[in-house]
């Protein structure tokens, strides 16, 4: 088992190497601008002025360099020193991976967003898998009765109506005509009483509500199909035989079984979690990760957009690799070597 | 004992009245802004764009600035220099501007000239990568006459010398802050750049980048009893519709910015009687350009070429017939235009220079008014005949225009209507929409750039910031032709080129007088139109929305629309 967590580690080092790259060559070639959403009214000297002063009068193969070092080298030594006060080197007059727009440092940017971003997408997360597995089951076990029906046309409803538009409904709903939630997300609010934070639950209910919505339809499905899956096997037949209680079989047997590939397919899902929801936390203006890449895209910010498509494929590797491993734990005829 | 009483009595009067008339700094709670594009810096000079200048036009201030009707009002000087008070020299070439007494930053130190030198050399320091650099040029130097009086030197008369220190495109910087930020160095002083000192009403407290800043009212404001609010809160992301909803219709936003919604919506949010929509109209105009050469890809590298002469060897197959010009002007239904895509946002535009009002020529009205008939009957005496499709042609020159614009569904629904109105006269027209990076990236590799110009027609908005026309009427000079030898660099795309208006915009650039200079930029705006070598159609607004509590709001299209926030109160 650890020989096989080293070997994929190893692998794993080119393949991020080779996704940067790619990454970085994909942004260079795109036809952006950083200086192309100022007015018309900035003249033709003063745009290539900024370029220059951004650095993109290098060459490509010198900026990829230079990136990969801020990245690998000098952030991190950063952190170190700024979090855990170990300085290595010169710390002053370190060059740091600094974004376009906004002149600072992106893992600012990044560290700053996270906690939000790990808050309502994390949470919605969470609530979809605690909803989407009892309703999984039953609609499994009663497959057909009118709770897997409604079941069924929920999930679809859920899983097939875009987050945008259920987010819209629920603003239109909730803060127009009810006035029950704010439809704006308030970054600056500090849960340091209990008035803030209801005013906090508040605020973070619509967009987990439309994203756990969302979550939660996409497993129960897998969920309700997983589980119909092992219920005709010779096991449960087995088990029921033996006479075991309908409860035994299914809560133990058949549960722990069938929840293999979900549970796969949950850790293959964290990720995303970190990527945010860019069209939900846009819509309720949280400020969080999916809302800074797009802000970033938009304005051809490219170092803020490479660094965080990065660390998003980092955590893919990563989750990849955990959910491997889990699979290995739960179904101990998995073997590696 | 009477006597007392009234004393008494006309004393509480006095006292009430002060009380309702003077708002106490700070007494009005909090102010919540809406901008739905997101502040990314507050240092204005490190960012072109709109809503990073409307934030930091709250903290930082400039010498003068322009009010809701474009007039110049001196900020944080005396008076606002002139040739006859002597704040500028005889030729032209020096301002002198003189600084209020008293004017604090908000750490409470002084504002002296020291600070508007070190803001010139900040910006023209050409490593800083200063986006307002082009507000700073012709300077020969920055020079304090003492503590209190800053002298601007150029090294050309400058008849219009309000560019540096003026508007909220020049602030000062405080040089106690800023020193050392100067060149490579500036993209590194993020603390500075996020929390610039200022003189203005507030200063921040708190910055998210592109999300949200908190701003409390300066301490050190030299109105004592200025800003009404304590707090501002600044928050930024989402979309137009939903921060109008937040508004007009939630209550939650005391002001939202730049609403470009369709009108109906806008109108139908309002109803909701929460707030107002209001707009300024500054001089933006959406217009068609008219190409005067020849886009025929046949001509290889002389497409679209200006081929020299006052006759143009290179003309364009029919667009340089005068009547097909007006034709295509006058079966346009600007109303039409207007009620479809722009709402309050917009109204009937017959100038490319539509204000400031002094500048405003009523020459060009007959485009109010569309005329069909007209228009049919001047193609006809011109000798373009329809054909048997009913297209009309003359000499095998079918009159088939191809029409381009950037993607946006107002201009895609403009464009639809345009090429409806000219079907009536026989023209007909194929329309092609670009996405907005590619026709305003201004890629000299691509041919489909509003600078190449490969069509006939192409439409979209152009305006110019402060309240000076000269630079901008410029751009239709014949040095200015956008084309091949200068990289299609030049602002005059229609290629339109004409001695007697070339000559009037050299003297334009020589004129002082106040009266002089707007008799010039009327005469030039009535030349373009009146041979029309661009149709204007809409002369766009600014459009926000403020909270029914809110009072003192003026939007401003010269200057921010922030401009007077220290005034702002809460009903």
């Amino acid at each position: 088992m650890i020989q096989f967590i080293i070997r994929r580690i190893l692998i794993a080092i080119p393949t991020l190497l080779v996704i940067s790259f790619i990454i970085f060559a994909i942004l260079d070639l795109a036809p952006n601008d950083p200086t192309g959403n100022l007015p018309m009214t900035v003249p033709a000297e003063v745009r290539e002025k900024i370029r220059e002063s951004l650095g993109l009068g290098q060459p490509m193969h010198v900026r990829f360099g230079k990136w990969l070092v801020q990245f690998f080298v000098n952030e991190p030594l950063n952190i170190l020193h700024d979090g855990f006060g170990i300085t290595i080197g010169d710390a002053e007059n370190r060059t740091r991976i600094l974004s376009w727009a906004t002149r600072s440092p992106v893992v600012d940017l990044i560290i700053q967003r996270t906690p939000q971003t790990l808050w309502v997408v994390g949470l919605s997360y969470l609530f979809g898998i605690l909803i989407a597995i009892p309703i999984g089951i039953i609609s499994a076990y009663k497959q057909y009765s009118w709770f897997d029906q409604v079941g069924t046309f929920v999930t679809m409803v859920g899983f097939s109506v875009p987050t945008f538009f259920t987010g819209m409904l629920a603003i239109i709903l909730f803060s127009v005509q009810l006035k029950w939630f704010p439809m704006i997300y308030d970054t600056t609010l500090e849960v340091n009483s209990w008035d803030n934070f209801v005013l906090q639950v508040k605020q973070m209910f619509m967009p987990v509500a439309v994203l756990a919505l969302y979550n939660a339809s996409q497993l129960s499905r897998f969920m309700r199909a997983s589980i119909l899956d092992n219920l005709n096997l010779d096991y449960v037949r087995t088990a029921r035989s033996k006479g075991r209680s309908e409860q035994v079989v299914l809560l133990i047997h058949v549960l722990r079984n069938s929840l293999i590939p979900v549970v796969t397919l949950i850790a293959l899902g964290i990720p995303t979690i970190f990527s945010g929801a860019i069209i939900t936390e846009q819509i309720f203006r949280v400020n969080g990760l999916g809302q800074l890449l797009i802000i970033g895209i938009e304005s051809a910010d490219i170092p803020l957009v490479q660094t965080l498509t990065f660390l998003f494929a980092v955590l893919i590797v990563l989750f990849n690799l955990i959910a491997d491993v889990i699979y290995g734990i739960l179904d101990p005829r998995i073997r590696y070597d | 004992m009477k006597k007392t009483i009234n004393i008494l009595l006309s004393l509480a009067f006095a006292l009430s009245l002060a009380s309702t008339v003077e708002a106490k700094r700070g007494s009005d709670g909090q102010l919540n802004l809406l901008y739905w594009q997101a502040p990314s810096t507050m240092n204005p000079n490190l960012s072109g764009g709109t809503k990073e200048l409307e934030a930091s036009s709250i903290v930082l201030e400039p010498f003068a600035r322009y009010d809701e009707k474009g007039n110049l009002l001196p900020w944080l000087v005396e008076v606002i220099p002139t040739v006859a008070n002597g704040g500028i020299s005889k030729d032209l070439t020096s301002i002198t501007w003189k600084i209020k007494k008293g004017i604090k930053w908000s750490d409470g130190s002084a504002l002296t000239a020291e600070d508007a030198i070190f803001t010139y050399e900040y910006c023209s320091n050409p490593d800083t990568g200063c986006t307002q650099s082009n507000y700073w040029v012709d300077i020969k130097s920055v020079t304090a006459v003492n503590s209190t009086t800053v002298k601007v030197e150029f090294t050309v008369p400058k008849p219009f010398p309000y560019a540096p220190f003026v508007g909220y495109n020049a602030p000062i910087l405080q040089k106690a802050q800023f020193d050392g930020c100067q060149g490579a160095k500036a993209q590194e002083c993020n603390k500075q750049n996020f929390y610039p000192i200022g003189t203005g009403p507030f200063k921040v407290v708190d910055f998210k980048p592109n999300d949200v800043i908190v701003l409390e009212a300066n301490p050190n404001y030299r109105d004592a009893n200025k800003p009404a609010f304590s707090k501002v809160v600044l928050k930024g992301g989402g979309d137009a519709v939903s921060a109008a909803r937040a508004v007009l219709e939630t209550g939650e936003m005391d002001y939202g910015w730049n609403l470009q919604v369709e009108p109906e919506i806008l109108i139908k949010m309002e109803k909701a009687g929460k707030g107002k929509v209001v707009s300024a109209f500054g001089t933006s105009v959406e217009r068609l350009m008219v190409n005067f050469t020849n886009p025929d890809p046949s001509l290889g590298e002389n497409r679209a070429e200006y081929m020299g002469g006052n006759n143009n060897r290179n003309p364009h197959p029919y667009l340089t017939d005068y009547n097909v010009r007006r034709a295509l002007s006058l079966a346009i239904d600007r109303q039409v235009l207007v009620d479809a895509g722009y709402g309050k946002a917009g109204r009937i535009g017959c100038n490319v220079l539509p204000a400031p009002a002094i500048y405003a020529s009523s020459a060009n009205d007959e485009c109010k008014t569309p005329n069909v008939a007209e228009a049919n009957r001047l193609l006809d005496v011109a000798g373009w005949k329809r054909g048997s499709d009913g297209i009309r042609k003359k000499n095998g020159v079918r009159i088939s225009i191809l029409y381009q614009t950037s993607t946006n569904s107002v201009r895609q629904a403009s464009q639809a209507l345009i090429k409806e109105m000219w079907k009536q006269i026989g023209v007909e027209t194929e329309l092609r929409n670009l996405s907005a990076s590619v026709f305003f990236g201004g890629d000299v590799g691509s041919p489909d750039t509003y600078q190449k110009f490969f069509t006939d027609i192409e439409m979209y908005t152009n305006n110019f910031s402060g309240a000076d026309p000269q630079t901008y009427m410029s751009n239709w000079t014949c040095r200015e032709m956008a084309q091949k030898s200068n990289k299609w660099g030049g602002n005059n795309m229609p290629r339109w080129c004409s001695p007697a208006y070339d000559a009037l915009s050299a003297k334009l650039s020589i004129t002082s007088d106040m009266k002089d200079r707007i008799r010039l930029s009327k005469e030039m705006n009535d030349m373009l139109m009146q041979d029309y070598a661009m149709i204007p159609l809409v002369h766009r607004g600014d459009v926000s929305a403020h909270s029914n509590k809110i009072s003192g709001v003026l939007i401003n299209p010269w200057d921010s629309e922030l401009w007077n926030i220290a005034d702002w109160t809460r009903k």
